[in-house]
């Protein structure tokens, strides 16, 4: 009699626990989806015109100025965007986003030493983006860049590591 | 470790006496009739936390201003992991709270729980009610589609009738010249910032009247010994919770809410209903028309809660026993009549949308910005059952390319090409050729230049009254004199639009004899089949404006 009237109190207790977690575990597991994963992607996967190339000199990097779309949340915002815009020598482009890589400063080039230097902490980039010194962890980003005639036409900005 | 525990648990009680609190909650002692029937209290308050937590969620990704507001929510559903998820918790959770509200009183009403010494807790209770509906009213406004503006109009004119407080009523709602920001603002505000304080507050002055008196005991319970509220009611209570839960969940998950066009303020043709709940008021306003609609919008509304108010003090009688309460189960029964009369009378009356066309803003509609050659295009993909061999973003491992990957190197010409002759153009490819004429593989090649990885899931939403209007569309060659969406003649007129100039009657009779009724026009009759006339009216009202 005593036991049963026990081990009936403990299913009560048991089973008070287990809903209970199992409800704060459903919530909570779509909590942290809804928070934590990003949303599903909606690029602008459209090239943008940026200007003319053809006058660029090898080795001299232009900051060169346009407008972008970008997705911010339910927003597509039109912004002003830069990229400094380098012809190498061989006549590939690259153009490297404008934010330095360590924490997210406005560098620039500076003709004299032909390097680019971002004013915050020293770091030292060179023409191809290459780190030469400072704290920079990782080489400027680039924007996927392609070449029609003498338009330059730029695509998403890219971490180098990922690109293949 | 269980006594270094218990000695933590001791600090804590020493300095807080929580222990001792949650002990005293937890072992109140309850009459021995006790049961099920008393869960709905508590399923009532576990279903406001979740509310709670629902609404902060999606306040998270929620931007609470008018055209914003819709975008957000829209972004919510279509792109927020999860997102429609929550948003249906949110939706439901609210209908199931109505519900289990009025379970509960009900059943406190049945057993005669209201009578002294608890009169107070009842009116608090009731209060909990109109706070709840409350709730309902101000947060239908906050999606900012079609059904929420204009569900919103007809709920401040309302107030605006009220006797003396109208003017003042409908200033505070900010709904004096039209529904706007203002009133949006104020909704929000109600909604998110003055009502869960005070349903908070509510809640914690009805549980303590609850407490103060005890719940109330049945005939019999005097001779009983009195149990424990834990664990065989907090059980019972648990359950029902759980039960509550689950329901919330599968609703959330299988039922699709449904989320209309933005707001139009300029729109005549709209037919405005209110949530479910609310449709017995509406009947009841629509059968009072003209001098007596001030009794239906202000009178029998106010008699009702006043009437519910004083439940206490119009049945003095001593009687609780439930199976003695003939009057009170009475009075549930007629309630319980009408209220379904009128609501059934309500959906019975509710017409279907003028244009015609339902479109779901839920989902994606990337769709609505094709060309109808385009969008023939999708007919002709599906037609010719593309998805079985190729990928179309994400989920890939099938036989031929991903076709979201194909048109940033390949030009329509190619494709044609490719599609009269896959073997040609790709040796060794296993695409068979696709049996089209050149007109329909235009298309066809015209959709997949279309086609990028972030509208592919938009274009497999596009539906079928408009993939097959665009074929008629087509097929009539009406682009040779119309425009839509941009590309198109100009002969006539655009047809963007068009269901905000015409109605579906006046546009259907129009395709068999245009003269008739717009005199001087060049366009010819068209005999269309009813399926073909259906589907492409359909198409050309689903059109963005």
């Amino acid at each position: 009699m005593q036991t049963t009237e026990v081990s009936r109190r403990r299913f009560y207790i048991g089973s008070i626990y287990a809903i209970w977690a199992a409800i704060c575990a459903a919530l909570g597991l779509q909590a942290l989806v809804y928070l934590f994963f990003p949303p599903k992607i909606r690029r602008e996967s459209d090239w943008i015109d940026v200007g003319d190339i053809s006058r660029l000199t090898p080795n001299a990097p232009v900051e060169m100025t346009f407008r972008r779309n970008r997705v911010d949340g339910w927003k597509v915002i039109s912004e002003k965007s830069t990229a400094w815009v380098v012809r190498q020598t061989d006549r590939s482009v690259f153009a490297f986003g404008p934010q330095c890589t360590h924490l997210g400063c406005a560098y620039h080039w500076e003709d004299s030493k032909s390097e680019f230097i971002c004013p915050c902490h020293n770091s030292i980039f060179a023409v191809d983006g290459r780190v030469i010194s400072g704290p920079a962890p990782r080489p400027l980003d680039r924007y996927q860049a392609k070449v029609e005639g003498a338009r330059l036409l730029l695509g998403r900005l890219e971490q180098p590591e990922n690109r293949a | 470790m269980r006594r270094r525990w218990n000695g933590v648990a001791a600090w804590l009680d020493h300095r807080t006496g929580i222990q001792t609190a949650v002990r005293n909650f937890l072992y109140e002692e309850i009459p021995a009739s006790s049961g099920w029937r008393q869960v709905f209290g508590s399923v009532a308050i576990f279903l406001f936390l979740t509310q709670a937590f629902t609404g902060a969620l999606l306040a998270f990704n929620y931007a609470p201003t008018p055209g914003d507001a819709y975008n957000s929510l829209r972004y919510i559903l279509t792109e927020v992991t999860g997102g429609r998820i929550v948003r249906g918790l949110h939706h439901w959770g609210a209908s199931m709270m109505i519900v289990v509200v009025v379970l509960h009183m009900v059943q406190v009403f049945l057993y005669g729980a209201y009578k002294k010494p608890r009169e107070a807790t009842w009116m608090v209770g009731v209060v909990l009610l109109l706070v709840t509906l409350t709730y309902g009213l101000t947060g239908y406004l906050l999606p900012w589609d079609n059904r929420a503006y204009w569900g919103t109009v007809v709920a401040t004119q309302i107030a605006a009738h009220a006797p003396f407080a109208g003017p003042y009523l409908s200033r505070l709602l900010g709904g004096e010249e039209a529904v706007g920001v203002v009133t949006f603002a104020r909704f929000y505000g109600l909604h998110v910032l003055l009502l869960p304080p005070a349903t908070l507050l509510l809640i914690a002055t009805h549980v303590y009247l609850v407490r103060k008196h005890g719940v109330a005991p049945v005939p019999g319970d005097e001779v009983r010994p009195r149990r424990q509220f834990y664990p065989v009611q907090v059980f019972r209570d648990t359950v029902a919770i759980f039960i509550a839960f689950a329901i919330l969940f599968i609703l959330a998950v299988a039922a699709r809410v449904p989320l209309e066009q933005l707001a139009d303020p300029t729109d005549t043709s709209y037919t405005p209903r209110p949530e479910w709940y609310f449709l017995f008021l509406f009947q009841i306003l629509k059968m009072l028309s003209g001098p007596l609609e001030f009794v239906g919008a202000v009178v029998l509304p106010t008699l009702a809660v006043l009437a519910l108010v004083l439940v206490p003090f119009l049945d003095r009688g001593e009687m609780v026993k439930v199976t003695r309460r003939f009057v009170a189960a009475c009075v549930v029964l007629l309630a319980a009549v009408t209220w379904t009369g009128l609501t059934v009378a309500a959906v019975r009356g509710t017409p279907p949308p003028a244009t015609g066309v339902e479109i779901d803003y839920s989902a994606p509609t990337d769709w609505m910005q094709l060309s109808p050659e385009e969008m023939a295009g999708v007919a002709y993909f599906r037609q010719e059952n593309c998805i079985s061999c190729h990928a179309v973003g994400g989920d890939g491992n099938k036989l031929g390319p991903d076709l979201t990957q194909t048109t940033t190197h390949k030009d329509a010409a190619w494709m044609i090409e490719h599609f009269k002759h896959p073997a040609v153009v790709r040796p060794g490819t296993s695409m068979p050729p696709i049996q089209l004429s050149d007109r329909q593989l235009n298309s066809l090649a015209a959709f997949l230049l279309k086609l990028n990885p972030s509208n592919a899931t938009a274009l497999q939403n596009a539906p079928e009254f408009a993939t097959q209007g665009a074929l008629v569309y087509q097929a009539n060659q009406c682009a040779v004199c119309h425009m839509v969406n941009g590309v198109g003649m100009k002969v006539g007129p655009p047809l963007n639009g068009l269901s905000k100039r015409r109605t579906r009657d006046w546009v259907e009779r129009h395709f068999a004899d245009p003269q008739k009724l717009s005199p001087g026009s060049i366009m010819p009759p068209y005999k269309l089949s009813p399926k073909d006339l259906d589907n492409l009216t359909s198409y050309l009202f689903a059109l963005p404006e």
